[in-house]
């Protein structure tokens, strides 16, 4: 499957791999897949593509007020299947990450056939966890969908064990307790979590929150299989594709400085 | 029947416990964020052993007689009545606990609970502020920091209980995004949570959210339902046919229907807000008119558009102005074994100025829906009816809103 070439294509390259975020429809759906493209064309191996929601509790407000203008100018949940298939279309590989509800709405299954249609390789799920998520395991197999569960600093080893049996693709470490914003340091709980999350799985580990420049994600890079960057890339959108694409290519730099640790 | 043995009582395992991971038939279970699913744990283990330790119910007890001046009063309201179609009208009086409202039970309760957590901070979201207010004195109690969230809508109108929870040292601090109002503090205060929850404990203030706080809150408000149920047998002779109360989040509710959720034949109707009517779409009529959904971390209903996104619910009552609902009333209705039906807020404010009137007591907002529902109820049931109302508060916080929606600023 896609993501499982993806991450053997950076492995081979002895580097770890830039997954970049973007809301669908922000500023406009349009708008959303020219940034989207620019994100690829500069370096993200992998784009995230939100889904805008009423209350995204595990968001700052960098992306609560992304989400609050994409719902104001109009986005619908179907748009972002057509963001899907525009960043599929340009040669990017995209998955989608949303809050639950949405989908339950949509349908599980339904949503599930549509996203696979559209060229999606999987969908990041913040406030789902596998024990809620039977649903989910028999559409994302029947689709061919990757499940990207979350696991945090404050999950037991109990916990991580029985969250990556359930993962596919890669497993998201979210480096710091707290809600997704740019920040100075990246926690250093992360590289704790990535190793204890590690001695679970070979999956690769991918690690979010936080990281805004090539300095920090050359940091991550030294421990983890993706560096995942999220409200920076938001705060840039507001400034239009070249001030997007220049954010990629620093921190696509920067995740080719540091050696990755695992083959 | 002794506070120790009521606390004991409303604490011990039952049938209508939900299954280990929270759920209520498909309702409940916990769609929250990996990061806080050990908070939730950590507090499933801390309460499941408090619940079973005669020490924790103990002082439970205590605290609700002494402390909260339990147990409220059931209090027939005759010239009520007599609008009622005739039927006989109680009330339990929850408005007579300290700060005012039902809220206390549960906070008396979760405040032990943090205690014995070790946690020394405490966050709550609160819409009419009865919870705020109620929250930030538990704390003052137990010396615990006390962080309220209220969306800033609320604060203007419910500006004397921003005043109380000041000085009673807690930090109120007015969200400003969504739609300004107890939903959006859930919000916050789930940020917040997330990002200190090593030593902070989240006192949600109703029956919904992630497990355990569903049974939790649920089993902290027994203690409603288990006194009315002793004293109207006492003060009437037999149990009631109707029980009634207003439904925001579902505590006060869930709190009074569990003491007859065995009694076969007593009807349980729970009374949503209505606000402008139903086909304004200006509402708050989560069970009435909602669909399946998960909001704050548990499916139940939700008022949502077509695209899942919740919609912004609207009640002239602070404390019901949530577009979603506990996930155990979701299942109660599903399995009928309690109705939901809405009044609108005239109907609302004429039952509240017509207790204040005819009883001389000045109910909630919150508790004046109860009130407008059990007077349609009364016309229903006829003069052999007997209705048992939840006045879940009082009504000083609303006098500004009252004085407003009555007009007698311009009148003096
Ligand atoms: C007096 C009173 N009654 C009822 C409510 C509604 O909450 P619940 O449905 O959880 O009882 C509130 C909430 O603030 C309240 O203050």
């Amino acid at each position: 499957m896609g993501l499982a070439t993806l991450f053997e294509g950076t492995r081979a390259e002895g580097r770890a791999a830039l997954v970049g975020y973007l809301p669908a429809g922000y500023p406009t759906v349009d708008a959303s897949i020219e940034l989207l493209k620019g994100m690829i064309d500069a370096g993200c191996d992998l784009v995230e593509v939100g889904v805008p929601y009423s209350d995204p509790v595990m968001d700052g407000p960098v992306i609560q007020a992304a989400a609050v203008e994409a719902l104001g100018n109009g986005f619908r949940l179907r748009d972002v299947f057509r963001v899907v298939e525009a960043v599929s279309a340009h040669g990017g590989k995209a998955v989608v990450m949303t809050y639950w509800n949405p989908v339950h709405r949509y349908g599980v299954d339904a949503f599930s056939r549509d996203l696979a249609a559209a060229g999606g390789l999987g969908i990041i799920t913040p406030d789902l966890i596998p024990d809620e998520a039977a649903e989910w395991m028999t559409a994302s197999t029947e689709h061919g969908l990757d499940r990207i569960f979350l696991v945090a600093p404050s999950s037991s080893d109990e916990r991580i064990a029985s969250t990556v049996k359930a993962s596919s693709g890669f497993v998201y470490a979210t480096a710091v307790m707290g809600v997704t914003g740019a920040r100075d340091a990246v926690g250093s709980a992360a590289a704790g979590l990535v190793a204890r999350t590690r001695a679970h799985t070979t999956l690769p580990v991918a690690v979010g929150l936080g990281v805004r420049s090539g300095a920090q994600a050359a940091e991550v890079a030294a421990f983890a299989d993706a560096v995942i960057v999220g409200s920076a890339f938001v705060t840039r959108a507001a400034s239009g594709v070249d001030s997007v694409r220049e954010l990629a290519a620093e921190l696509a730099a920067g995740v080719r400085k540091a050696p990755t640790p695992i083959g | 029947m002794s506070p120790n043995s009521t606390a004991h009582q409303a604490e011990a395992p039952s049938p209508h416990d939900p299954d280990e991971r929270g759920h209520f038939g498909p309702y409940g279970g916990r769609f929250m964020p990996e990061a806080l699913i050990g908070a939730l744990d950590e507090l499933t283990a801390e309460y499941d052993k408090a619940r079973l330790d005669p020490e924790f119910t103990g002082e439970f007890a205590r605290l609700l007689r002494d402390y909260a001046g339990r147990p409220s009063l059931l209090t027939e309201a005759p010239r009520f009545a007599e609008h009622a179609g005739g039927a006989r009208v109680f009330l339990k009086r929850e408005d007579l606990n300290h700060t005012g409202s039902h809220k206390i039970n549960n906070v008396l309760g979760q405040a032990l609970l943090t205690k014995r957590m070790g946690k020394k901070r405490v966050i709550a979201e609160t819409g009419a502020g009865q919870h705020g207010v109620a929250t930030a004195t538990a704390c003052a109690l137990m010396g615990l920091d006390c962080v309220v969230y209220m969306g800033e809508v609320d604060t203007e109108r419910q500006a004397l209980n921003v005043a109380r929870m000041k000085l009673l040292g807690a930090e109120v601090i007015p969200v400003k995004s969504g739609s300004r109002t107890l939903k959006d503090a859930i919000n916050e205060a789930l940020r917040d949570w997330v990002t200190n929850v090593d030593t902070t404990h989240y006192l949600l203030g109703t029956a919904a959210g992630g497990h355990p706080f569903p049974l939790m809150v649920r089993n902290f408000h027994k203690v409603i339902g288990i006194e009315a149920r002793a004293q109207i047998l006492d003060l009437a002779g037999r149990l009631p046919d109707v029980v009634t109360a207003c439904v925001g989040g579902g505590s006060n509710a869930i709190g009074i229907f569990h003491g007859f959720i065995d009694d076969a034949d007593v009807r349980l109707v729970g009374i949503e807000p209505g606000g402008h009517g139903i086909e304004s779409g200006e509402h708050g009529a989560t069970l009435s008119e909602g669909s399946p959904g998960m909001l704050h971390g548990a499916l139940s209903y939700l008022l949502q558009d077509e695209d899942g996104q919740t919609v912004e619910a609207y009640s002239i009552s602070a404390g019901l102005d949530y577009p979603g609902v506990g996930p155990e009333h979701a299942w109660l209705k599903d399995t009928a074994r309690a109705e939901y039906r809405s009044v609108t807020d005239d109907e609302a404010m004429a039952a509240f100025k017509l207790l204040s009137r005819t009883e001389g007591i000045i109910p909630a907002i919150e508790s004046a829906h109860a009130l407008a529902g059990a007077l349609k109820l009364g016309q229903e049931l006829g003069p052999e009816g007997l209705i048992l109302v939840n006045l879940s508060g009082r009504g000083d916080k609303d006098m500004d809103t009252a004085a407003k929606y009555f007009g007698f600023y311009e009148e003096s």
